[in-house]
């Protein structure tokens, strides 16, 4: 099957011509399986936010060019819009973008514009809300009555009522508490299951993309610099540091323990940190 | 010691909507911090963390209760100004903060409004820039600088009015990690050599871990307040409360579960690695 994205050789320069030019994506490369919950790290400026925008159709190329299901999403103005609707955005701090008066008019806004009938407007709304774990009740409150995590997940939902095949999202536990952060990551995880959506998700959180993602792309001074699995990203310890970037405190925890001489390779979950320590105590009591 | 803050008895319920009844976010909280200190206040969305800031320099009063800024009463009309010039607020989020279109400019603008001379702003705002490590960024526009850069603009702009304590509501919650050492160093920093009495309020475990005292909030009470170790050691109390501890004595717990004996107030990578070292030997 041919990968949903396929992006090639994509650069995209800001105010070109004017002294304030500047190259914020220089000649990347990369292509995304069906299903693939991948994460996207790199310091700020490093480009990451100028990439997610081009993979919807909301900045265009300078050079280079995005396939969506083998198509040039630029090919002619029907397949941009269908872009828009199959790869869905969630900006940094999406609470502040809602505007209506009650949380489904505000989830609804999305499917409606899709030119989707009544019914299955509604069906949307339903589903989107459970998927974030809004209550039947919520839907009918002022959306600016909600706290500031349950406000996340009403403008979670209004990307999500959208069904997008691919869902990207800048940042989206920003500001919350371990909990609430947990939380909005399982909703993601739910609905990429249930779909089998593709998950693009930029963050901050060594640990969150560690834990959750299959594959990391590392952005840094405009270019794709690493892609690969968490074990083989979180290896390449010094070179994350020198970028501005971390490793999980637990992959920290692992190196230092491998140079006071225990033959461990580093790991970046709690969980496999135990299965190993245990591992190896338990070798030790038989040996 | 001094008192920096006295929150006595505090009070306080945001007013209801039409015939909705009010939210109660605090009943009889009491909290001091002393002067020259270094807190850090964790506790879940909603729990009154940011409410309890407000009050710090005076931009919500109580409804019952006191609150008191270096010895001054908060609700006296006449003291506001002098209450908000000893208590600095920087918010989460950057762009909010910034005034000017020159960085020197921007951290002039609190100064200015203090009505001090203008020899006396030229040394403050040159001494502040030196301090937060943006000296050389001082003819630049803020706009074109990095969210951890601009955070320190704003932090520049707060002790360039001299304040004797700063409140920092998630500093750092949208920035990235070098953006976040940058602004945690800066803080430690105006702690350490100023004096500088500093409440960090924050979601980042180990951020709090490097204050000398942590307090936790629950539902408008503190349910937790000590040292970093003694604090992050009650993990039970933590995920109660839908919070954690740092990722190193998450793990230390996690292996406590399997059998085995690990202390849990190792909240370094340093401290961790070696008590997991002599617990595997052993």
């Amino acid at each position: 099957m041919a990968p949903i994205l396929q992006i090639k050789e994509l650069s995209h320069v800001y105010s070109a011509g004017t002294p304030f030019q500047h190259t914020a994506l220089d000649g990347v490369s990369f292509s995304v399986e069906r299903g693939e919950f991948i994460g996207i790290i790199g310091h700020t400026g490093s480009g990451k936010s100028t990439l997610m925008q081009h993979l919807n159709g909301l900045l265009k190329p300078t050079a280079g060019s995005i396939a969506l299901d083998g198509v040039d999403i630029w090919a002619n103005k029907k397949v941009t819009r269908q872009a828009r609707f199959r790869v869905g955005l969630v900006f940094q701090y999406p609470e502040y973008q809602l505007f209506e008066e009650t949380v489904y008019k505000d989830i609804a806004f999305g499917p409606k514009n899709m030119g989707l009938d009544h019914k299955e407007v509604d069906r949307r709304v339903r589903e989107a809300a459970q998927f974030v774990g809004l209550t039947e009740a919520q839907l009918e409150v002022s959306p600016f009555d909600l706290s500031g995590g349950q406000k996340r997940r009403v403008a979670i939902a209004g990307v999500i009522a959208m069904e997008p095949e691919v869902l990207i999202l800048d940042e989206p536990t920003a500001g919350l508490d371990p909990v609430g952060r947990e939380e909005i990551l399982e909703n993601i995880q739910a609905y990429r299951r249930a779909k089998n959506a593709t998950i693009m998700m930029v963050s901050h959180s060594m640990s969150d993309v560690a834990r959750l993602t299959q594959r990391l792309l590392v952005m840094n001074g405009s270019k794709l610099a690493m892609d690969g699995t968490p074990e083989q990203v979180f290896a390449r310890a010094d070179e994350l540091v020198e970028m501005g970037l971390d490793i999980p405190e637990i992959t920290s925890v692992f190196l230092r323990l491998k140079q006071m001489g225990l033959p461990v390779e580093p790991v970046y979950t709690i969980e496999q940190a135990v299965a190993v320590l245990k591992a190896l105590k338990e070798g030790k009591r038989h040996a | 010691m001094s008192e920096a803050i006295r929150v006595d008895h505090l009070n306080y319920a945001y007013p209801g909507v039409e015939d909705t009844p009010g939210v109660a976010v605090f009943t009889d909280l009491s909290l001091t911090v002393e002067e020259g200190s270094f807190v850090a206040i964790l506790g879940s969305n909603g729990c009154g963390k940011s409410t309890l800031a407000k009050y710090f320099n005076s931009i919500l009063l109580p409804c019952g209760g006191k609150v008191y800024v270096c010895g001054m009463d908060t609700s006296e009309d006449d003291l506001l100004l002098k209450i908000r010039r000893n208590v600095g607020m920087v918010f989460q989020n950057p762009d909010n903060q910034i005034v000017a279109n020159v960085v020197e400019e921007d951290v002039a603008f609190g100064p200015e409004n203090l009505g001090i001379a203008s020899p006396e702003i030229r040394r403050r705002v040159d001494q502040a820039l030196q301090q937060v490590g943006m000296y050389e960024f001082r003819k630049h526009a803020p706009h074109l600088l990095s969210g951890g850069q601009k955070q320190r603009i704003a932090i520049a702009g707060i002790i360039a009015m001299e304040p004797k304590c700063i409140v920092l509501d998630e500093p750092t919650a949208m920035l990235d990690p070098r953006g976040r050492r940058e602004v945690m160093e800066t803080v430690l920093k105006l702690n350490r050599e100023k004096g500088i009495t500093v409440v960090l309020i924050t979601h980042h475990m180990d951020e709090a871990a490097k204050a000398q005292r942590v307090v936790v909030l629950h539902k408008g009470d503190v349910v937790a307040d000590g040292t970093p170790e003694a604090v992050f050691s009650q993990v039970e109390l933590l995920h109660k409360i839908g919070l954690a501890a740092p990722e190193t004595v998450e793990l230390c717990y996690a292996l406590r579960e399997n059998g085995f004996d690990l202390p849990l107030d190792r909240l370094d990578i340093e401290g961790c690695a070696q008590v997991l070292h002599d617990a595997v030997r052993t």
